[in-house]
């Protein structure tokens, strides 16, 4: 493989890994945050045990997070040297900001909120979760507003083939930013209430403390439903941005190839075929293109041949065309997880009345697959925006190829053992991880105090 | 002053504050499992650490981010140069981190073996690739016009920087004793200051070698400034030993750190006004000044800083002072 295409593989190997634990902090952070403003609210002590089930397992994944977070601050200078001189000036901004504002925010918070159950007072380890809940979202936002200039560049001239910042106003107020945040952000809301809500299911459906977990079973669905809903409608609306953002990544998305009718159907599902530029056996609804991407019934798009030709008098000689098939089949997939999603938690939420979810044991089964679901859409939605940026790394303005490093100073072995490494600590801490996490479900939520090895002093203990 | 000039501090400060907190986890890290001989003293020792280690990595993160909006043709050569390096300090890192928080979560002998041992050359690792990184910075590295690094893993590991990288791991595992002594009670405590004598002395010895080292590189010898600062680095390390001898825990941990806070400061007074020194060609060098962002970038990050590192601090501080006690088996801890 070509240095570039490691470069490119160990980008998206290590950021795809990183989103599968960052997500569910951000999520898991509001839920601890709410079930323990019950606690204090109420007294109940119910509510801490939940607290302290779930705090467990948000440290276990937000362990995973950081750790493969600091790779990620690092990242662009390894592999991505060319592209650093290029933005470094706009996009190095918010990754500072984000580490001052939200990192120190979060990582100081958690300490307390961890060790601190019998150090401060309630309201103070509640603030605390609060702050963590705050840290970790705000760093979504900062991370988002460095990649959103990547999708749309604002706020910067070129200075000797360097993009330099020249109004920090204009990346705040990115368009791009105020779909992709809010979009992002409820993805992570709702991939931590899929996780609960599975895991609850889980936990009702083996007898664990049914009681207990029918309380985050309600929270849970309720969040799902809420979230999922507006992932969706968000989405929607970043469907109808990218028409006039990056017209080229939205025609990959559909595959289209030539410009469509003025009343374009929408494509569920087909093969692409790139040869061809046809999708075969394609299911399709009429005029929904035009209305998902104009919210009329009419209006046709730009095919892929039309906004290359486009782009070659606009950019000069090239292939702008970026993968059709990963676009395509990523934003299905994403879709229709969103979709299987809002429909487990409007039946989950359905079922809350009565409490019938109770002794439904086929439906609890059925809601514990919803638990790889949010993990592929959050995976299926970078691809999708990633790969239909290609070949741009800084949309218009500054390619992937020319944003490697040199090859002389990276060459593609260094990216090779590093790609070996990082793979294999990552498989390691993914089996860690994931032993852990079924080992504190099954331990259930009745406090249970193992005692560590040596001295029973009642203090030091794993729980 | 000039923003460039401050933003050259500014990552300075980050780099002490980092050195000086990460510092003691770092050896912490490295002589845990040796110092406690069971396993309730090894967790003891993790307690120590526990609440505030995750805001001390912090520090590097900030360090990383703040190169990378300061003066991004810093990041990218420094990053994409020491590639191996780079790698392998990551690798660390992440074992490191994760060890302290998985370590405890599993009570099979074999489990806790594994991420005791993660934790320690995680520890050690970082220590050692730091004092090898830092002195490539003041040494020089084969750099293009291009600000390009032309070298390799090899071209970092010459005599003088693993010499340094040594150091490092030994200021640090005695930061870590003197940390361990101050901060933890009963046989942790009596082991770590067990330890603080002959590290201190070998510390000493160590950095003294390095100073008279570095004076002897290109044009360093000049430096009459780093050479004092680094003059006062000896001296507070060499007295911190003396304080311990008297019983005085808490003001050897606090002269220990300046010490590592000074030795820091006098090689980015080296290092001033470059970033990066070529060994190829003077002219190719990286200063704080061809390595910038633009002034506005400079301008904006100036203001965010100056706002929000009162605050960091100011709660930073209140951590340690909720969790200012000696740790001991009796504390309660969660974890
Ligand atoms: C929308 C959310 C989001 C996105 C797109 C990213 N991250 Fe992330 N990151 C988080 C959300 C997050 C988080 C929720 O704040 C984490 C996850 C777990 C955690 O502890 O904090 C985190 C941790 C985390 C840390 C460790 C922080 C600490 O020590 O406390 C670093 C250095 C980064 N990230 C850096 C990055 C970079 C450079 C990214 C871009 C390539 C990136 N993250 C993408
Ligand atoms: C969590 C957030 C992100 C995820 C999940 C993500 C995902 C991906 C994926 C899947 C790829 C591979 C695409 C391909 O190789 O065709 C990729 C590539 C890349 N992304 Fe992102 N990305 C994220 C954020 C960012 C950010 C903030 C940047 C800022 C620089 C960025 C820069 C890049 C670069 C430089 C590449 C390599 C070029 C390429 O192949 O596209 N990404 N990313
Ligand atoms: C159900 C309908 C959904 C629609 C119509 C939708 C739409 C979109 C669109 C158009 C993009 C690309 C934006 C761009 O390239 O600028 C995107 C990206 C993304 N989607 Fe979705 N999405 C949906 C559901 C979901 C779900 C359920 C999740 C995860 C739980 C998710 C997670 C993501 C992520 C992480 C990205 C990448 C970040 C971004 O560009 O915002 N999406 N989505």
């Amino acid at each position: 493989m070509s240095q570039l295409g490691l470069a490119r593989l160990q980008f998206g190997i290590t950021t795809i890994y990183h989103f599968f634990f960052a997500p569910v902090t951000i999520g898991m952070a509001v839920l601890l945050a709410i079930l323990e403003s019950m606690y204090v609210a109420t007294g109940n002590e119910e509510y801490k045990a939940l607290t302290k089930f779930w705090g467990k397992l948000f440290l276990i994944n937000f362990t995973v997070g950081v750790v493969t977070g600091i790779l990620q601050e690092f990242q662009f200078g390894l592999d991505w040297a060319n592209y650093s001189r290029f933005v470094g000036d706009i996009f190095g901004a918010p990754l500072a900001i984000e580490a001052l504002a939200a990192f120190f925010l979060e990582s100081t918070f958690i300490g307390i909120w961890q060790f601190g159950w019998e150090q401060v007072s309630k309201k103070v380890h509640l603030i605390a979760i609060w702050m963590v809940a705050l840290g970790t979202t705000l760093s979504g936002f900062w991370i988002l507003t460095a990649n959103s200039f990547m999708q749309e560049p604002v706020g910067y001239m070129l200075v000797h083939g360097k993009a330099e910042m020249n109004s920090f106003g204009d990346l705040l107020t990115n368009p791009q930013l105020w779909v992709e945040f809010p979009h992002t952000i409820t993805a992570a809301y709702l991939t931590a209430s899929v996780f609960m809500l599975a895991i609850s299911a889980y936990q009702i459906l083996h007898k664990r403390n049914p009681e207990l977990f029918k309380k985050t079973f309600k929270l849970a669905a309720v969040a799902v439903l809420i979230t999922g809903v507006a992932v969706a409608a968000i989405g929607d609306q970043q469907a109808t941005h990218l028409v006039t953002a990056q017209p080229m990544k939205m025609a990959a998305a559909e595959a289209i190839w030539h410009n469509t009718s003025d009343h374009a159907p929408w494509t569920v599902i087909g093969v692409v075929d790139s040869k061809t530029h046809q999708i075969k056996d394609a299911v399709q609804v009429p005029d929904m293109l035009s209305i998902l991407a104009y919210k009329r019934l009419s209006g046709s798009l730009q095919g892929i041949n039309t906004l290359q030709a486009q782009d070659v008098s606009k950019y000069g000689a090239g292939n702008y065309v970026p993968p059709v098939a990963p676009t395509f089949y990523a934003f299905r997939v994403m879709i229709l997880m969103g979709v299987l999603m809002v429909l487990a938690g409007l039946w989950a939420t359905i079922r809350i009345k009565g409490e019938k979810f109770l002794k439904n044991p086929r439906m609890l089964k059925l809601l514990i697959w919803t638990l790889p679901m949010p993990y592929i859409a959050n995976a299926a939605g970078w691809i999708m925006t990633e790969v239909g940026r290609q070949p741009w790394v800084v949309y218009g303005l500054l390619s992937t190829a020319k944003g490697v490093s040199p090859a002389q100073t990276v060459p593609a072995l260094d990216i090779w053992t590093s790609l070996v490494l990082f793979s294999a600590i990552y498989t390691a801490l993914a089996v860690a991880a994931v032993f852990l996490f079924k080992k504190y479900t099954d331990l259930g939520a009745t406090p249970a105090r193992a005692p560590v090895e040596g001295e029973g002093d009642g203090y030091l203990h794993v729980i | 002053m000039n923003l460039n000039i401050l933003w050259f501090i500014l990552i300075g400060v980050l780099f002490v504050g980092y050195f000086f907190l990460e510092g003691f986890d770092y050896g912490v890290g490295m002589i845990y499992q040796f110092l406690g001989h069971s396993d309730t003293e090894r967790r003891v020792a993790l307690n120590a650490i526990g609440p505030t280690w995750g805001a001390n990595e912090v520090w590097l993160i900030t360090a990383g981010g703040a190169i990378f909006a300061a003066f991004p043709q810093w990041y990218a050569s420094l990053f994409s140069g020491f590639y191996l390096a780079l790698v392998l300090m990551l690798l660390g890192l992440i074992a490191r981190g994760v060890a302290l928080e998985y370590r405890s979560r599993h009570d099979k002998p074999g489990w806790r073996r594994v991420w005791d041992w993660a934790l320690t050359i995680g520890s050690f690792i970082p220590a050692l690739l730091w004092g090898v990184a830092v002195a490539n910075l003041v040494r020089g590295v084969p750099i293009n016009g291009q600000m390009n690094f032309t070298g390799n893993l090899l071209t970092l590991l010459n005599p003088y920087a693993l010499w340094s990288g040594l150091t490092m791991v030994i200021i640090f595992i005695a930061h870590g004793a003197y940390f361990l002594n101050m901060k933890t009670g009963g046989m942790m405590s009596y082991r770590a200051k067990q330890l603080v004598k002959p590290m201190g002395y070998i510390g000493t010895f160590m950095v003294l070698v390095l100073l008279v080292w570095s004076s002897t590189l290109n044009d360093l010898r000049l430096g009459a400034v780093p050479a004092a600062v680094g003059l006062i680095a000896l001296i507070l390390i060499a007295s911190a030993v003396l304080a311990e001898g008297r019983n005085r825990a808490r003001t050897a941990f606090f002269m220990h750190g300046i010490g590592i806070a000074s030795l820091t400061v006098s090689f980015f007074v080296a290092l001033f006004p470059r970033v990066m020194i070529s060994s190829l060609n003077p002219h190719w060098s990286l200063t704080i000044y061809n390595a910038a962002s633009n002034e506005y970038t400079l301008h904006v990050m100036t203001i965010v800083a100056l706002t929000m590192v009162p605050i960091v601090l100011a709660y930073q501080i209140w951590t340690y002072w909720i969790f200012r006690r000696r740790v001991g088996t009796k504390t309660p801890m969660e974890y």
